[in-house]
């Protein structure tokens, strides 16, 4: 069947901000089908509330909506719009969960929507865990037998029938609490008889184990004409047990001959022609090692991190032809019925967020802990996974990682068992020590195949070592995937000398096509990878070209944000009428959709990959502003190696970043910035800091980005730093600088290097110290008095045209007692460009391309110096992941936490808050119970806090100190037992949902903390609200003041009670 | 040692042969772009006389396996790939493809730059090839093209044989065929007996068959043109199925012509239409030859399946008798069973035929 003629409007639902589990891949999938709407002349409506995202970008869509996806918000806009169809299978589980809510509630049928694509019921049979069992013994496929169990007896005689191993989980305790795996009678009958006790009705679910069998997927297409295909298949190195998004993935599969490929192609076909999936769905199945069983695991009815990597992987644009199934196409009318069939082998490699969380409980299970994704391709196992290693950014750029020389057998052999993130290396480092495949294979159940691929990459390693300046080997180890650092570092010389000696013996790479099919068809797709192999694929074109550098894998501090900003770039290249090449590595992003450049370079991210690209493409330059750190760091070598960097220069770029030189910078510009000074011992720490007053920021000078920052209120405090934190010596002195404990303002700002132009200034809602990624941004500035502002601005323009900056610039400004001081100068694009573009108007990115390429700012338009306000109002509010990551502190501070951002814009600041609040997915509680636990130097405020909250309606509760304050200032408070001081204490108040908003502010250093911490952890598990930072709080106050109506009584005739200003 | 395949066009490709010294290996040079099923590939009679380049860069991953072969011999004169995998391991696999094309006298040819390889044999068509360790001493008149050889009497049984014991009774006429064929009609309930390609109309007959099916093979079908009458004056006779060269038999017979394609459809994944229900099916193909759609206009043959690629004809139906036939290969092996379900039609056809005769 062709288009649909009888719907015309079509809503889009995104998935909103980027969590764990949900990150970038839904803004390439949602690009991709409003792209693929728009190409068919639909009238298309977006909502997502992540402003990050190229999917919100006012050309996307005919209408966009940034607004908080909830039922609440999507069923206004349902109303106002009145679609025909609605697309929900682009916008991962939080698309599919609002349509199902919708249809529930009868939104849809009232208004007259039809969803488009996938149909309730399949999605509601692929979902429901019961439905779905039920379909897969109908169609005869295996699934792992389980059952409901309420006795000992019961469960034995389950367990005859199904056999070891069992996963046990008790029903309705909190996390599983009791249950397990279990791999002997023993222990099934211990945990059985605690599972049955601890269980609320005394019930435990029994299923037989999969863990440990291979992992493969499947994504699968299919029409409404039911012809189906298969577009990928994938096996993750890691086998069952671990989360899918946490495994090494490759594609195509390895370890599966035809016959049991076959298989489970064919159980693939099976199972989504018997759903009914129209569109694109994945599939996955557990493959027995040792015979032809297998197991379905799951089925996802929609586009996925899956099927972004499947499409990166072989270049075929599922989501796009699952939007166009939706509206009725058929895959033949479409020529889309192609299996991909590659000829290269795809490594897709999980970026974990545990280098900024260190405390984070590290092990890999059944809830997924990356925050983001490589992918790379090579002609070899070897080349396609050491490429993918060097793509993570990460301090281990090689398989052998040297710190794992120093770890005992013991430690190395646990770590196979209990996989972590950097199993990999624990593997290798077994290897290199003489392990056999079976011993790591009997431990950690990976494949042998990939065992035997490592362990002669390993044997390789050393072969190398051995004999340096080998022609043979060097040869050898480029087509196994080494890099040219590491060849340097295994010969004792320079990455450069490598280089030099791999191109005198004509040792050079060549780029290979990604094309889709290996046959029939001749496409031209401008995606390439390097390899070393005879021909080279990719012409330079004539005409002159410039490249951009990505930013690589999602991680905390560097996010989807920096993709926007990318893209951006991209096209505001072309359209200044060059080429415009990038390389990137992340197959998440929009930035890596082939079509978006003219040419893609799916590649690590260098400087050895980098100048592969540049020897081949000789471009006008390179840009490394919007690709954020990772783009930066590789500037310099880039630059001392001949290649031109396009905008803010190398020098210029390394005074804002390098703290003396900034420092020397900022006073010859007279632009203040608060005291600071540098201590190498604790003596002088302390010295340093009675000089300059309490409290201090101190930080370790060697460690960039936030990490081990932190503010200390006191000589203690400080002391406490000094031992704990940080190895200070001469070599490595702490920074300490005096911190104003006032409001951050936030600016962005090109400059063509004459003139400055500021699109505009955010002020964040909670004061200097929380870092500004996870601080509340408010565009435009609430609370700022015009003098302030233009205080801001002056110095903004100083610090352009002193740092001679060409392209963007973001500069952090603490306000204290009317002053206004640097903090920090980002020459680059920053977080907050795609919030400030959507807000503004102002196409930033590309403006600050077109300056970097040469043009000026009043000749792009731009002639003012600051661009005026508009009267609605913004905030840009963070996103955490934290239940999915345990054991980490959930009190902000210095160090980023957050995950991803959404916006929130209304009249008022208020309604502004509420939806970004709403939109960040938190429960706002309207009544009920406020616990405040308070460090002393913020009970001053509490009171105040503790007041409204009380006047509001809510009870106030408070551990002894905290409740001891506030009642003497007249506030009537519960007390709550602190933890071990007898039940319940507070820890199991929250647990019990005793409380429905905890606030608590940080103590550091004594025993406190450790209680905060566990307070803030029994929080987030249990999904209640808590604040760590006043100023939230407050924010959160105004909000519920502002939704409340007050009932207070009549003032007395002689006073004047004005009703409190709204401050921030 | 270090090894080379020369191209009939003078280019060179170089790489690594596995295992001793060797003569010069010629074939002509065909590309395969399924990710798995060499086992299947090397043991598929229509491979006779090829040598076969993989355009996947891994080849052996999971070893030999007992039971997946499609005959009793390797059919290429050799095969060429990016890297031949030295241990492959799966629970069943009994040795690895190294040493058991060792073993069977196949020499391998790895570290080559395949893909630049089908390039180039993807530009210019196919065509002869020489598998040496010495290019410059390669003599070309050793090397007779494909299309001028005799292949089918290399593979085709020389003595009858019979699978199954179902009551529906089909004659398969082997030109090559896979093993997998007679293990779908098995499974379909047939008894299948399986005879030499140049069996005569009177013999078949003897067999009382209640259908027969034609299969693929390797080579030119122009090279059967003698054969052809006594091909037509049986399947006039009885319900007939045809895979790959049996279908262009069918065409030839009924005077329609066969010509050849630039570089073949080789793999797993062609997608093909059929008309009547307007779905799409994924198929494995191993062709060079293709049925000339125009010389049909005016035969008794109708285009039910068209490729959704090239649009290339992919199956015939006779518009008065039982017979039907498709270029692909249903029983895959390898490649996607999807289209499994055409064993059917042959079934179909007889069930129909014997309600006719019934009827009649």
């Amino acid at each position: 069947m062709p288009r649909r003629n009888d719907i015309e409007k079509v809503l889009v639902l995104g998935s909103g901000p980027i969590i764990i589990g949900q990150a970038a891949e839904f803004d390439y999938s949602g690009t991709q089908a409003c792209q693929a709407l728009k190409e068919e002349g639909y009238e298309t409506v977006l909502i997502n509330s992540n402003p990050a995202t190229i999917m919100t970008d006012t050309n996307m869509a005919d209408t966009v909506y940034i607004e908080p996806l909830t039922f609440e918000f999507v069923s206004r806009i349902i109303r106002q719009e009145r679609p025909d169809g609605l697309i929900a299978t682009m916008g991962g589980q939080t698309g599919l969960n609002l349509a199902m809510e919708l249809y529930g509630e009868g939104v849809l049928e009232q208004f007259g929507v039809e969803l488009l694509g996938t149909d309730l019921d399949a999605i509601r049979e692929a979902e429901d865990r019961d439905a779905f069992r039920s379909l897969m013994y109908k169609l005869g496929q295996p699934v792992p037998a389980s059952d409901i169990v309420h006795s000992l007896e019961e469960g034995e005689a389950f367990l005859e029938k199904i056999g070891l191993p069992v996963i046990v989980r008790p029903a309705y305790t909190l996390g599983g609490t009791g249950g397990g795996l279990v791999d002997t009678w023993e222990q099934f009958r211990d945990i059985l008889e605690t599972g049955l006790a601890n269980s609320p009705v005394h019930q435990c679910l029994v299923e037989k184990s999969i863990a440990g069998m291979k992992e493969m997927e499947y994504e699968v297409i299919r029409d409404a004409n039911d012809d189906v295909m298969i577009v990928c298949d994938m096996e993750n190195i890691d086998p069952v047990g671990i989360h899918t998004g946490d495994s090494i993935v490759v594609a195509p599969s390895q370890t599966l001959r035809e016959r049991d490929q076959k298989r489970l192609r064919d159980a693939s076909l099976t199972i989504v022609r018997a759903l009914g999936i129209e569109g694109g769905c994945n599939v996955q199945f557990a493959q027995a090692p040792d015979s032809d069983d297998y197991y379905v695991i799951e089925v996802n009815p929609r586009v996925s991190r899956s099927s972004a990597l499947a499409s990166k992987a072989t270049g075929y644009p599922i989501a796009k032809v699952a939007a166009k199934i939706a509206v009725g196409y058929h895959l033949q009318e479409l020529k889309a019925n192609v299996e991909p069939s590659l000829d290269y082998i795809v490594t897709k490699i999980p970026r974990w967020p545990f280098d900024k969380f260190a405390s984070a409980h590290r092990k890999l299970g059944t809830q997924m802990k990356a925050t983001g994704e490589v992918m790379a391709i090579g002609r070899t196992f070897g080349e396609s996974l050491l490429k993918g290693i060097r793509s993570l950014d990460t301090k281990e750029n090689h398989l052998l990682v040297d710190d794992y020389q120093a770890s005992s057998a013991e430690t190395l052999e646990e770590r196979w068992k209990k996989a972590d993130d950097e199993r990999l290396y624990a593997v290798t480092e077994g290897f290199r020590r003489g392990y056999s495949v079976e011993a790591i294979h009997a431990a950690t159940a990976i494949d042998r195949f990939f065992l035997e691929h490592m362990e002669t990459l390993v044997r390789f390693h050393e072969k190398l070592a051995d004999d340096p300046w080998s022609e043979a080997l060097l040869e050898e180890a480029k087509k196994n995937g080494f890099s040219d650092q590491q060849i340097a570092k295994l010969w004792d010389t320079t990455e450069a000398r490598v280089r030099n000696f791999k191109t005198e013996n004509g040792i050079v790479p060549g780029f290979k096509m990604v094309d889709t099919f290996s046959d029939d068809r001749e496409p031209q797709t401008p995606y390439f990878y390097s390899t070393y192999e005879e021909e080279n694929e990719s012409a330079k074109s004539d005409k002159p070209s410039v490249l951009v550098l990505g930013s690589g894998p999602i991680r905390i501090g560097q996010g989807i944000e920096f993709d926007y900003a990318t893209v951006h770039t991209v096209w505001a290249i072309q359209e200044a009428g060059y080429e415009s090449i990038i390389m990137n590595n992340n197959p998440e992003t929009v930035s890596t959709d082939f079509s978006v450049s003219d040419k893609l370079y799916f590649e690590p991210l260098t400087v050895e990959e980098v100048l592969n690209v540049v020897n081949l493409e000789q471009p006008e330059g390179v840009v490394v502003q919007f690709g954020g750190q990772t783009a930066i760091n590789l500037a310099e070598e880039l630059a001392k190696a001949g290649v031109p960097i396009l905008g803010t220069s190398l020098e210029d770029m390394d005074r804002a970043e390098d703290r003396d030189k900034f420092e020397q910078a900022l006073k010859q510009l007279d632009v203040p910035m608060p005291p600071g000074k540098t201590a190498t011992s604790e003596n002088e720490a302390v010295e340093a800091a009675d000089e300059l007053g309490y409290p201090v920021l101190v930080r370790p000078s060697y460690v960039l980005g936030g990490r081990a920052m932190e503010i200390v209120d006191n000589r203690e405090e400080l002391k406490h730093y000094m031992a704990e934190a940080v190895h200070v010596h001469s070599e490595h002195p702490v920074l300490i600088d005096r911190y104003f404990y006032g409001k951050e303002i936030e600016v962005d700002a090109i400059s063509d290097g004459e003139n400055v132009f500021i699109p505009g200034m955010m002020e964040h809602i909670e004061r200097a110290g929380v870092h500004s990624g996870d601080s509340i941004a408010v565009y435009p500035p609430r609370s700022l008095s015009d003098k302030v502002k233009q205080k801001v601005i002056a110095q903004t323009e100083q610090l352009a045209k002193g740092l001679n900056i060409v392209g963007l610039l973001n500069i952090q400004f603490v306000l204290y007692e009317d002053d206004v001081y640097v903090i920090e100068v980002n020459p680059r694009a920053s977080r907050t460009v795609p919030f400030l573009s959507k807000m503004t108007g102002v196409p930033m990115a590309q403006i600050a391309t077109r300056v970097i390429l040469g043009e000026t700012l009043p000749r792009l338009g731009y002639r003012d110096l600051y661009h005026p306000e508009p009267d609605r109002v913004a905030v840009k509010a963070p996103v955490f992941s934290f239940t999915k990551l345990r054991r980490v502190d959930i009190h902000l501070g210095p160090e980023m936490k957050s995950t991803g951002e959404v916006l929130g814009r209304d009249l008022t600041l208020e309604k502004a808050l509420y939806k970004g609040l709403v939109a960040s997915g938190m429960n706002i509680p309207r009544q009920g119970q406020v616990l405040f636990t308070i460090a002393d130097k913020d009970k001053g405020e509490a009171v105040k806090l503790a007041s409204r909250y009380e006047r509001l309606g809510f009870q106030i509760m408070a551990t002894k100190g905290t409740a001891a304050f506030l009642q003497e200032r007249g506030i009537r408070v519960q007390e709550v037992r602190k933890i071990g001081e007898g039940s319940p204490d507070i820890a199991e108040l929250i647990r019990e949902g005793g409380a429905q908003l905890v606030i608590n502010t940080l103590t550091k250093g004594k025993q406190p903390a450790r209680d905060g911490f566990r307070i803030r952890r029994e929080a987030v598990e249990h999904e209640i609200v808590c604040l760590t930072s006043m100023d939230t709080a407050f924010a959160l106050l105004h909000v519920l003041e502002m939704m409340s109506f007050a009932t207070e009584p009549v003032p007395a005739l002689q006073g004047v009670n004005p009703e409190e200003k709204v401050t921030l | 040692m270090k090894g080379y395949i020369v191209l009939e066009n003078g280019d060179i490709f170089s790489g690594q042969f596995i295992g001793e010294e060797r003569t010069d290996v010629f074939g002509e040079a065909v590309f395969f772009t399924g990710m798995t099923g060499y086992q299947e590939v090397a043991t598929d009679p229509s491979y006779r006389g090829q040598i076969v380049i993989f355009t996947y860069p891994f080849i052996g991953n999971y070893g030999v396996h007992p039971g997946k072969d499609q005959s009793e011999e390797w059919h290429p004169r050799a095969l060429v790939m990016g890297e031949c995998a030295s241990d492959g391991y799966h629970y069943q696999s009994e040795e690895t493809l190294a040493s058991h094309a060792e073993k069977v006298g196949v020499p391998i040819l790895t570290d080559v730059d395949t893909r630049a390889l089908v390039k180039t044999i993807r530009k210019s068509g196919a065509m002869g090839a020489v598998m040496t360790t010495d290019p410059d001493t390669v003599v070309w008149n050793h090397y007779t093209s494909i299309e001028e050889k005799p292949l089918v009497n290399e593979v085709s049984t020389s003595e009858t044989e019979t699978h199954g014991s179902g009551d529906t009774h089909i004659v398969l006429v082997d030109f090559g065929h896979k093993k997998a064929m007679v293990d779908a009609l098995c499974a379909h309930g047939a008894k299948v007996t399986v005879v030499p390609f140049d069996t005569d109309l009177k013999t078949i007959q003897a067999f009382a068959p209640d259908g027969l099916l034609l299969t693929n093979g390797p080579g030119n079908p122009k090279q059967l043109e003698e054969q052809l009458p006594e091909i037509k004056a049986a399947i006039m006779q009885y319900p007939t199925f045809a895979i790959c060269l049996g279908h262009q038999l069918i065409a030839l017979a009924f005077g329609g012509d066969t010509s050849k394609l630039k570089f073949g459809h080789r793999g797993a994944n062609q997608p093909v239409l059929e008309k009547a229900s307007g779905r799409v099916d994924m198929t494995a193909q191993n062709h060079s030859y293709v049925v000339d759609k125009a010389s049909l206009e005016g035969t008794d043959l109708v285009v039910t399946h068209v490729n959704v690629n090239d649009d290339s004809v992919e199956g015939l139906a006779h518009k008065r008798l039982p017979i039907k036939s498709v270029q692909y290969h249903p029983e895959a092996n390898p490649g996607p069973e999807d289209s499994q379900h055409l064993f059917l039609t042959i079934f179909q056809m007889i069930a129909e035929e014997k309600e006719v005769t019934i009827h009649a």
